[in-house]
C-alpha cells in the first residue's frame, strides 16, 4: 500500500485567495451591469446622458430655475428687467387663471363650476376605489343624477313640470307627428299614381295618430289642469313618485317580494324633491349661465364626462346590435360603427356644426356646446362599441347556454349574465378610450369652443403679456394638466387590468 | 335491408324565419319593421327639414358649385392652381395635401418608432429609460396641443430669415418655414431613371428567380452582389456615361429671405413634426410588443439549428414578430393620415381645411362638402381595411400550408 497522503498529486499549500467576483448587487453593480458593460453600452449610455442633458435639464431651468414667479404685466418677464435669462414666466398663468379654467363664467356664479367639480370628484372617487361598498348605487348616482344635478348647477334655470308634463308632451309630439306623416301621405295620394294605396296607408296611418290622442288624452287633460291650477310642478312630481312607485311595486312582485323596490323608489324621489327644493328649482333656478360664456377646463370636463356618460349606453346598444341575428339591426350596427370610425372626429365636429342645424326643423336651434356634445357621443360610441364587442366575445358561450336552460330572456340573460361578465373584460380598453377621447376634447376649440387649449390660445392674444416666452409657459402649463389627467387614467387603466387579471399570474 | 334514411322534410317557412328574422324569428321581424319605420321617419324628418332650411337660406342644393370659380389662394399646391380655378380643383389639391402629409408623416413616424421601440428593448436601463420617458410624455398630451406647441412656441420662437439658423450652409430654419436645396433636372435625368428602373426590375426577377430555386429544388443561390451591382452600380454607369441626373440649387440670402432653394412652409413642418412623434410613440409600443410576443425558445431553437444569430432573427424572429406588427401598425397609418385633419387648427391647406373650411364658409353646400370629405376618408380607411384582409389571408393561407 502506498501512502496516499505522501502521493504527489496532494496540495500542500494552500491556494491563493480568488479576487472577488464582479459585483452585480447595489449601485455599483447596476452602473456595471446594466450601463456599462460592454463598448456599445457605454456608447449608448453616454447619447442618454447628453440626450437627458440637452432636454430635461434645460426644461427645468426653463420651468424653475429662470421662472419669472411675480409680476403685473409683461415688463416683469423682459430679460432686461429680470437681469437674467427669463424662463416661464408664470405671472402670465396667473393673470389668465380664471379664464384658463372658467372661461368668460361670471365672477360671481363660479362657486357653482367649484361645487359641480368637488360634486363629480365626491361621487368619482369611491367609484374608482374596488374595496368601498355600494357600487350599484354610487355609480347609480355619478351617471344619472350627477348630470341632472351639474346641468341645472351649471347652466341654472327651473323646470315647471315633471313626469307626466313631460311624458305627455312627448306622446303628444309623438301622435302628432304620427298624423302628419298620414296627412302628408293623403295629400300625396292625389298626384301620385298609386293613389288609392297611398290613400289607403296615409288614412290608416292617420287613423293610428288620432287613436293615439285619444289615448293620451286624459294625460293631456291632467297636465293641462295642473299648468292652470299655477304650481303644478309639486303636484306633478307628487302624481309621477305614485304612479312610478306603484308600477316598481308590482312589477317588483308586489307584496310576495317584500317591501324593497317600493321603498328604494320612495327613496329616490324623496331624494329629487330635496335637489329641487335645495337648488330652487320650482322657483326658476339659479340664474342662467350661456354656454357661450363657459370656456376652459370647464368646458373640456363637460365634454369629456358628457362623452363618457353617453357614449357606453350607445356603445352597449351597437355592440349587442352588432352581435345581434336580426339582419336590419346588425346591417345598420356594422354600417354605423365603420362610418363613424373610418372619419376623423375633426368632420365629425364640422358635421355637427354646420350640417346637424339643416337637418332640424327651421325654429329648433341648438346650443354651440350641445353640437358639439352630440358629435363626440356618436363618435365615442362607435369606438366604444368595438372595444364591447371584443369583452362580449371573450364571454364563453356556454354562459349564455346556461342562462337559456334556466328559461332566462334574452333581456335578462344578456343583462344580467353576459354583459357584466363582458363589461369586466373591457374595462381597461374603455378606460383607454376615454383617455383618448379626454385627450380628442381638445378639437372642440376648432369649431370655435373655448375648452382648455383654445382658451390659452386666446390668451395669447392679449398684448398685455406678449413675451417670448409667454407660448413656451401656457403650453407647459396646460400641458400638465393634460398629462396628469391622461396619465393618471392609464395608470388607473393599468391597475385594474392587473387587478382583473389576478387569477393568471403566476 | 335497411330502408334508406328518409330526407327531413325541407322547412320553407322555418328557413324563410330565419333569413327574415334571425334567432328571434317572428319577433325579430316586428322588431325590424318597427325598427325600420322609425329609421324611416327620421330620414323623411332630416330630408324635408334640409329641402326647407336650404330653401329659405337660398342655396340649391346639388354639385354645380364644382365649376365656380374658387377665387382664393392656397399658399401650397402639388399641382398647378391659382385662384380662377374651380372648386373641384380645390378638392384635388386638398386631398394631395392631405396625402403628402400623410406619406411624409408615415415615413419619419416609422423611422421614429422602431428607433424608439429599440430604445425601450436596450439592455441598457439609461436608453430603455429615455425611450419609456418619450413613450409616456408624447402618449399623454393631445395631438393637437402638440401641433399647436411646435407651430406656435417653437416654430414661432426661431428667429427671421437674415438670423435663420443653418445647417451646413445648405439648409436654412427660420419663422417662414425651412428653406432647403431645389433638385434641378438635368439631361441625364431620364437615363438615370430608366436605369434605376430596369435595375429594380432585374433584381425582383432575381429574386423571385432564387426563392423558386430555394423551394423547389433547396438550392440557395447568393443574389446580393448582383443585386448590389444592379441597384447601384449600373446608375452609377449611366451617370458617368450621360452625366448628373440632377443639380441642387442652392438658397441664398438675398436682401430680406431666401431667393433660390424651395421653402417648406411652417405649417407642413409644424404638421409633420407634430404628427410623426405622436405617432412614433405609438408605433413604438406596437413593435415593442410584437418582437416581445416571440417567444424566446423560438431564437433559441433556431441557434441549436446551427444558424446564426442574424439568420436567426431574420428567418424566424422577425417574421413572427411582424404578423403580430403589421396589423395594428397600419391602424396606426390609418389613424395618421385621419389625424392630419387637424391641419385646420394651423392652416395647412389639407382637405379638411382648404375643402371643409374654406370653400364651404364661401360656398355654404354644407351638406355636399361635409359628406365629400368625409367619404374621402371614408375611402381611404375602406382601402386600408380591404388590404389588410387580403394580407390577413395571404398569412392564413402560408400558415395553414
Amino acid at each position: 500500500m502506498t501512502d496516499i497522503t505522501a502521493s504527489s498529486f496532494v496540495r500542500e499549500d494552500l491556494v491563493a485567495e480568488r479576487p472577488a467576483p464582479v459585483k452585480t448587487a447595489g449601485f455599483l453593480g447596476f452602473v456595471r451591469t446594466r450601463l456599462l458593460n460592454s463598448p456599445t453600452n457605454i456608447l449608448l449610455t453616454i447619447l442618454g446622458l447628453l440626450l437627458i442633458w440637452y432636454t430635461v435639464i434645460p426644461t427645468i431651468k426653463f420651468l424653475l430655475v429662470d421662472a419669472v414667479w411675480s409680476g403685473k404685466d409683461r415688463t416683469a418677464c423682459l430679460a432686461e428687467n429680470a437681469g437674467h435669462p427669463v424662463g416661464a414666466c408664470w405671472p402670465f398663468i396667473q393673470a389668465k387663471f380664471p379664464q384658463l379654467f372658467y372661461g368668460f363664467y361670471p365672477e360671481a356664479e363660479r362657486w357653482r363650476v367649484n361645487l359641480t367639480f368637488a360634486l363629480g370628484a365626491v361621487l368619482l372617487l369611491p367609484l374608482l376605489i374596488p374595496r368601498l361598498p355600494a357600487k350599484g348605487s354610487n355609480a347609480g348616482l355619478f351617471f344619472f343624477a350627477f348630470p341632472a344635478v351639474a346641468f341645472f348647477l351649471l347652466h341654472g334655470g327651473g323646470i315647471t313640470g315633471f313626469g307626466v308634463s313631460w311624458v305627455a308632451g312627448l306622446l303628444q309630439l309623438f301622435a302628432d307627428s304620427i298624423s302628419g306623416v298620414g296627412e302628408v301621405l293623403v295629400g300625396l295620394s292625389k298626384a301620385s299614381a298609386a293613389g288609392p294605396l297611398l290613400w289607403a296607408i296615409g288614412g290608416a296611418i292617420a287613423l293610428v295618430g288620432t287613436l293615439l290622442h285619444w289615448v293620451i288624452f286624459p294625460l293631456i287633460w291632467l297636465r293641462d289642469q295642473m299648468q292652470a291650477a299655477g304650481q303644478g310642478l309639486w303636484l306633478d312630481f307628487l302624481i309621477t313618485a305614485v304612479i312610478v312607485s306603484v308600477i316598481l311595486f308590482m312589477l317588483g312582485g308586489g307584496a310576495r317580494a317584500g317591501s324593497r323596490p317600493l321603498i328604494a323608489s320612495l327613496a329616490t324621489f324623496a331624494g329629487i324633491a330635496a335637489v329641487i327644493k335645495l337648488m330652487g328649482l320650482d322657483h326658476g333656478g339659479m340664474p342662467i349661465v350661456d354656454t357661450r360664456l363657459w370656456g376652459g377646463l370647464l368646458v373640456t370636463l363637460v365634454i369629456a364626462i358628457t362623452g363618457i356618460v353617453a357614449s357606453l349606453p350607445i356603445g352597449i346598444a351597437l355592440a349587442l346590435g352588432r352581435r345581434s341575428t336580426i339582419p336590419l339591426i346588425r346591417i345598420f350596427s356594422i354600417t354605423y360603427i365603420e362610418f363613424w370610425r373610418g372619419v376623423p372626429l375633426i368632420t365629425v365636429l364640422f358635421f355637427a356644426t354646420y350640417m346637424l342645424p339643416l337637418f332640424l326643423p327651421g325654429n329648433f336651434t341648438v346650443d354651440g356646446l350641445v353640437r358639439a356634445l352630440i358629435g363626440v357621443s356618436l363618435f365615442t360610441g362607435a369606438y366604444q362599441a368595438e372595444n364591447l364587442r371584443g369583452g362580449l366575445a371573450a364571454v364563453p358561450r356556454g354562459q349564455e347556454e346556461a342562462a337559456s336552460a334556466l328559461g332566462l330572456s334574452w333581456w335578462k340573460t344578456t343583462s344580467l349574465i353576459v354583459l357584466p361578465q363582458a363589461l369586466r373584460h373591457v374595462i381597461p380598453a374603455i378606460v383607454n378610450s376615454f383617455i383618448s377621447l379626454f385627450k380628442d376634447t381638445s378639437l372642440v376649440s376648432i369649431v370655435a369652443l373655448f375648452d382648455l387649449l383654445g382658451s390659452l390660445r386666446a390668451s395669447f392674444a392679449d398684448p398685455v403679456w406678449t413675451t417670448p416666452s409667454t407660448a413656451f409657459t401656457g403650453f407647459a402649463f396646460i400641458g400638465i394638466i393634460y398629462f396628469i389627467f391622461c396619465f393618471g387614467m392609464s395608470r388607473y387603466s393599468l391597475f385594474v387590468e392587473h387587478r382583473l387579471n389576478a387569477h393568471r399570474r403566476n | 335491408m335497411g330502408v334508406e334514411a328518409r330526407k327531413p322534410p325541407t322547412q320553407i317557412a322555418l328557413k324563410l324565419r330565419r333569413a327574415l328574422g334571425g334567432k328571434a324569428g317572428w319577433n325579430g321581424v316586428a322588431v325590424q319593421l318597427v325598427f325600420g319605420a322609425i329609421l324611416a321617419w327620421i330620414a323623411y324628418e332630416i330630408i324635408s327639414n334640409a329641402r326647407t332650411n336650404l330653401e329659405t337660406q337660398h342655396i340649391a342644393a346639388g354639385f354645380g358649385f364644382l365649376q365656380n370659380s374658387a377665387s382664393f389662394d392656397v399658399n401650397q399646391t402639388l399641382i398647378s392652381y391659382s385662384g380662377s380655378d374651380t372648386y373641384f380643383r380645390v378638392f384635388v389639391v386638398g386631398v394631395l395635401n392631405t396625402l403628402l402629409v400623410s406619406v411624409i408623416g408615415i415615413f419619419f413616424a416609422t423611422l421614429i418608432g422602431f428607433v424608439v421601440a429599440l430604445c425601450r428593448l436596450s439592455p441598457n436601463w439609461l436608453v430603455s429609460r429615455v425611450g419609456g420617458l418619450y413613450v409616456e410624455a408624447i402618449r399623454n398630451l393631445p395631438l393637437l396641443f402638440q401641433i399647436l406647441f411646435w407651430y406656435l412656441a417653437v416654430l414661432a420662437a426661431l428667429p427671421n430669415p437674415r438670423q435663420s439658423v443653418s445647417i451646413l450652409g445648405s439648409f436654412f430654419l427660420n419663422n417662414r418655414g425651412v428653406i432647403v436645396p431645389s433638385p434641378l433636372a438635368q439631361p441625364g435625368l431620364v437615363p438615370f431613371l430608366a436605369m434605376l428602373a430596369l435595375g429594380l426590375v432585374a433584381s425582383l426577377v432575381l429574386r423571385s428567380y432564387a426563392r423558386r430555386a430555394l423551394f423547389a429544388q433547396g438550392r440557395v443561390i447568393r443574389i446580393w452582389p448582383y443585386v448590389l451591382t444592379l441597384l447601384v452600380g449600373l446608375p452609377l454607369v449611366t451617370m458617368l456615361v450621360f452625366g448628373l441626373p440632377f443639380s441642387f440649387e442652392f438658397p441664398q440670402l438675398k436682401g430680406f429671405n431666401f431667393a433660390g432653394g424651395a421653402r417648406i412652409i411652417p405649417e407642413l413642418v409644424a404638421l409633420t413634426v407634430g404628427l410623426s412623434t405622436y405617432t412614433a410613440a405609438f408605433i413604438a409600443e406596437i413593435v415593442r410588443a410584437g418582437i416581445q410576443s416571440v417567444h424566446k425558445g423560438q431564437m433559441e431553437a433556431g441557434s441549436s439549428l446551427g444558424l446564426s444569430r442574424g439568420t436567426a432573427l431574420r428567418l424566424i424572429v422577425v417574421p413572427q414578430a411582424m404578423r403580430v406588427i403589421v396589423p395594428p401598425l397600419t391602424n396606426q397609418y390609418l389613424n395618421l393620415t385621419k389625424n392630419s385633419s387637424l391641419a385646420v387648427a394651423i392652416g395647412y391647406p389639407d382637405l379638411v381645411s382648404v375643402w371643409a373650411g374654406t370653400s364651404l364658409s364661401q360656398t355654404g353646400q354644407a351638406i355636399e362638402i361635409i359628406a365629400t370629405t368625409m367619404g374621402v376618408y371614408l375611402l381611404i380607411s375602406l382601402f386600408t381595411s380591404a388590404v389588410m384582409s387580403i394580407y390577413g389571408w395571404r398569412l392564413n393561407r402560408s400558415l395553414g400550408a
